[in-house]
């Protein structure tokens, strides 16, 4: 291993920039003559659009249009699309209502976006909103995920019953004889609450028109700027993608919620033609809990049988999911494709059912956060195997091992193929880094002070590196999962490599150079990556679904294989010796057998100067490109233990220690690496125990800042523990699996499993304030005195 | 989010001229706070204009004020819809009902139920509550000293 290569725990290049404030953001992009943007959303949660009348605004100062979703429709702007067909179990297809990007006659959530106010100022564009008025007729709001399918409301007329698909995947029949023939039946009601994503960088846009080139660029907080261009430009129709830009700088933090394509964007693209100006939107925070897609959402009614050996022979669920108002863009696949295929976790599971209603509500739209499926289906089977371990009286630790998957490739029931992994190797390290013999000793000495200690374990699995472009079109994807590089040499050696993933906190420009040095022999601060400008990059797929690494790295890994050829070629010319006798190694081309040898730098030269061959013989240059196609998911697993105290009186809870062992394949940046462990951990305890979206019943977001919404923080949040073991994922080059999202799926199972330990009672639904654990305690008391 | 809030006070007046002066647009707006304007447009409806403030949002209401269930002089219903621009809306009712005080004087009783939303709400809702308790304390104590004077 190279001090800068594969394995090395190198400084992250990028975050020099960031700390001395030099990061190019949105917001920090300003445009001569620029105009503000303000969207006027409803206050309303269902509400028909009688009548707007902007007469008024249009005459106040520095007001330059407003615009409404007639004006949208005027110039045949489509709407935002959701680009993941779902089919109901009867075949046929989901049930999904128009998306405007302007309300048009309907209004469907709070915040929704009724019109655009454009102005010089912000502050005269916001005037100005005051001074339109909307005649709204009220309708009743459909808030509950459990009901929204009997309520008499119907959000969008195309879906009765707010239905938007009933799905399932799995084995019916299997999985009904499993339940009979089962010793022990597991039933568990369980909720994943609704979260908002909160990046550090709310979302922000530019859309700038350019008359001479009849052209637009749009700059944009975006995960995934090529598949933004896609859409703008075939599904919404701003224009073709040849006269159409998109451009998504430095990005503080996505989280999946910077994927989708939103009003905004799609708004001040448009927008910028019809005033003949750059119009620029920055949200603020009150508008990213309204607007920004929100996470999970999931209500679930799970079972697990058990056989007279303590194995699991079944499972099956029913979860009611939660969309919002409108389908955002990928919000249909989370709850199915990126769900139920996880449910068989690290477990040998002979027979899976799953079962899901996907509901519309009154609701801000709801897609992938942060895991997005995984998370949900990782709660649902990791609380299912710790309540089953407790009601047979086995540890859960010994639980878990006794029915792990040990011999891959496995088929699950399914869909997913695990081809690699070593489970128990996990649980064996987490066991010993967490001294969970010395447990019993902990919870006695807290006892003493009066505080209940507990301990819980999630074995987590989750899907990444999505994925193969074949497979997720067969399950309805509308593009495919592939990514692109391109590597361009220099003619003094210096390397740019163009790809297609993008990096809002990830550290592609640290991890990708570390690859390229450990292939090509530079120094790091030779190779500068690119990314997130489709003038500069030809195409890609962006960010999300831990696929960076897995995907977004093999294809440069494909595209340096051409590089090296290629410089193999010239070398031979160079060094006058068969292109076969060339080795590369250490950034030196040598001759077999002899001490001749060619720096890449200086065969880079060569390829550039083309003196040494014909042009007919072999091109000049040295750039190559690659797409690259998964063959599989990777598929990281790894075991985390949380161990906490509640204080009785109050419901307080500590988390006091966190174990973490996760395989995450060939690890790149150990550092890294642990830094994304880090943060999902953090956030997963966000979910279990701080945070939750709360609309009140007339469709009213109560928790609209963070006054009312509650992020985790450093004193929150113990010094973790983590640790690795290492199984290389077999289906890609580099043998990575990806890591981004792990402690956010593996967190909040794990913290809540604690705290029902400690408590002694299973009722703690997440987030577990104090509240819910006070009560939870109670209940474990009277139920004691009752006994 | 449902805003409902019930209370009664005593006043030192009669009940007839508590009636009348709850019927006088004069005395309402003077004893609404932040009311900044209460126009009659018929018997028993009213347009009205007034500044709300609510934790960080401040806001300028415009709405409709009616009267119904007349009941002279011992009760009625009033409702109103108001919206604050960018700031949310706000309607509902209260039921006003009057009996006499023992001892003199009347006693008026009051039963709020309002919607409030958007803006508002979003950054407020903890709030609104005791600012209702405080802006119906405030309306009391000047309408006690409006029937007393």
């Amino acid at each position: 291993m190279s001090a800068t290569g594969i394995g090395a725990s190198v400084r992250r290049k990028e975050d020099h920039r960031f700390i001395t404030g030099a990061g190019r953001y949105t917001d920090d992009i300003n445009r001569p003559g620029q105009a503000h943007a303000y969207f006027l959303r409803s206050p309303h949660a269902h509400a028909t659009i009688k009548k707007i009348d902007a007469s008024k605004a249009k005459a106040m100062p520095g007001v330059l249009a407003v615009l409404t979703g007639d004006d949208l429709a005027a110039d045949k702007i489509g709407g935002l699309i959701c680009g993941w067909m779902i089919h109901n179990k009867d075949g046929s297809p989901m049930r999904a209502g128009g998306h405007p990007a302007l309300a048009q006659g309907k209004v469907r959530y709070v915040g929704d976006h009724v019109a655009v106010i454009i102005a010089d100022t912000l502050a005269q564009a916001r005037d100005a909103a005051e001074a339109v008025t909307v005649d709204y007729g009220v309708l009743p709001a459909v808030v509950d995920t459990a009901t929204a399918m009997t309520s008499k409301t119907v959000v969008h007329d195309v879906a009765p019953n707010n239905s938007v698909y009933n799905w399932h995947l799995g084995n019916k029949d299997d999985t009904e004889k499993a339940f009979k023939a089962a010793k022990h039946v597991v039933k568990m009601n369980i909720v994943n609450n609704r979260l908002a994503p909160n990046p550090m960088e709310p979302r922000a846009a530019i859309g700038l028109y350019d008359k001479a080139e009849d052209h637009y660029t749009l700059y944009t907080t975006s995960q995934n700027p090529h598949v933004a261009r896609l859409v703008l430009s075939a599904f919404i129709g701003i224009a073709p993608e040849n006269k159409l830009r998109v451009v998504a700088p430095d990005v503080g933090g996505g989280f999946g919620s910077k994927i989708f394509i939103y009003a905004e964007e799609t708004v001040c693209v448009w927008a910028s033609k019809k005033v003949g100006r750059p119009v620029k939107w920055n949200s603020d925070r009150t508008e990213a809990f309204l607007s920004d897609a929100h996470g999970r959402d999931h209500v679930t009614e799970a079972q697990m049988a058990i056989d007279e050996n303590g194995k699991i022979t079944g499972l099956r669920v029913h979860t009611i999911a939660n969309l919002g108002a409108y389908l955002s863009t990928f919000s249909s696949s989370v709850p199915t494709y990126l769900y139920a295929p996880l449910l068989s976790g690290q477990y040998n599971i002979p027979a899976i059912y799953a079962e899901v209603d996907a509901v519309y509500t009154t609701t801000a739209p709801v897609d992938a956060y942060r895991g997005a499926g995984r998370p949900e289906a990782t709660f649902v089977v990791e609380r299912l195997v710790e309540v089953a371990a407790r009601q047979l009286g086995i540890d859960p630790a010994k639980f878990r091992q006794m029915n792990y998957i040990t011999k891959f490739p496995h088929q699950t029931p399914v869909i997913m193929m695990y081809d690699a992994g070593n489970y128990n190797a996990s649980m064996k390290k987490a066991l010993e880094a967490a001294d969970y013999k010395g447990f019993g000793k902990r919870r006695k000495e807290a006892e003493k002070r009066g505080k209940l200690r507990g301990i819980g374990f999630s074995s987590y699995i989750e899907a990444c590196g999505i994925a193969p472009s074949a497979a997720v079109g067969s399950l309805g994807a509308g593009v495919g999962l592939w990514e692109s590089a391109e590597v361009r040499v220099n003619p003094i050696g210096t390397v740019e490599i163009l790809t297609g993933s993008h990096s809002h906190g990830q550290g592609h420009e640290t991890t990708f150079a570390q690859l390229v040095s450990d292939r090509l022999g530079v120094p790091l601060e030779s190779v500068s990556i690119i990314h997130g400008d489709t003038d500069k990059v030809q195409m890609g797929m962006g960010t999300y679904g831990s696929r960076s690494g897995a995907v977004g790295m093999s294809a440069i890994s494909k595209a340096l294989d051409k590089v090296i050829a290629k410089g193999k070629k010239v070398a031979a010319y160079v060094l006058e010796a068969s292109e076969k006798d060339i080795d590369f190694k250490d950034g030196k081309f040598s001759v077999k057998g002899t001490d001749k040898t060619l720096d890449f730098g200086a065969c880079a030269l060569q390829a550039y100067i083309a003196h040494k061959f014909n042009g007919q013989d072999l091109e000049p240059g040295l750039k190559e490109g690659a797409f690259y196609d998964p063959t599989n998911f990777t598929f990281p697993a790894g075991v985390h233990i949380a161990e906490v105290e509640v204080d009785p009186d109050t419901g307080v809870t500590k988390v006091v220690n966190w174990t973490a062992v996760d395989d995450f394949g060939v690890v790149i940046n150990p550092m890294i690496v642990e830094g994304q462990v880090h943060g999902g951990i953090a956030q997963g305890i966000g979910q279990a125990m701080l945070e939750g979206v709360v609309y009140d019943k007339e469709g009213q977001l109560v928790t609209a800042s963070y006054m009312d919404y509650c992020m985790p923080r450093a004193d929150d949040l113990p010094s973790f523990t983590v640790g690795m073991t290492v199984t290389a994922c077999p289906s890609n080059p580099l043998g990575i699996k990806g890591c981004g999202e792990a402690g956010a799926i593996a967190a909040p199972p794990a913290l809540i499993n604690a705290i029902t330990d400690a408590v002694g009672h299973e009722d703690v639904a997440m987030p577990a304030t104090p509240k819910v654990v006070w009560r939870a305690a109670q209940k474990a008391l009277k139920k004691m005195a009752a006994e | 989010m449902a805003m409902k809030m019930q209370g009664e006070v005593t006043l030192p007046a009669s009940r007839d001229v508590v009636w009348a002066k709850l019927n006088d647009p004069e005395v309402l707006k003077a004893c609404i706070p932040g009311c900044e304007e209460l126009t009659k447009d018929d018997d028993t409806h009213f347009s009205a204009v007034a500044k709300i403030k609510l934790g960080p949002v401040k806001a300028t209401f415009k709405g409709k004020v009616a009267l119904s269930d007349l009941d002279p002089p011992n009760g009625y219903t009033i409702s109103g819809e108001g919206e604050g621009g960018i700031a949310g809306f706000a309607k509902g009712g209260a039921k006003v009902a009057l009996s006499d005080a023992e001892g003199g004087g009347t006693v008026l009783r009051y039963d709020v139920d309002a919607q409030v939303g958007g803006k508002i709400m979003q950054l407020g809702s903890r709030l609104i509550d005791s600012v209702a308790k405080k802006y119906a304390d405030e309306f009391f104590a000047k309408f006690a000293l409006a029937v007393a004077g």
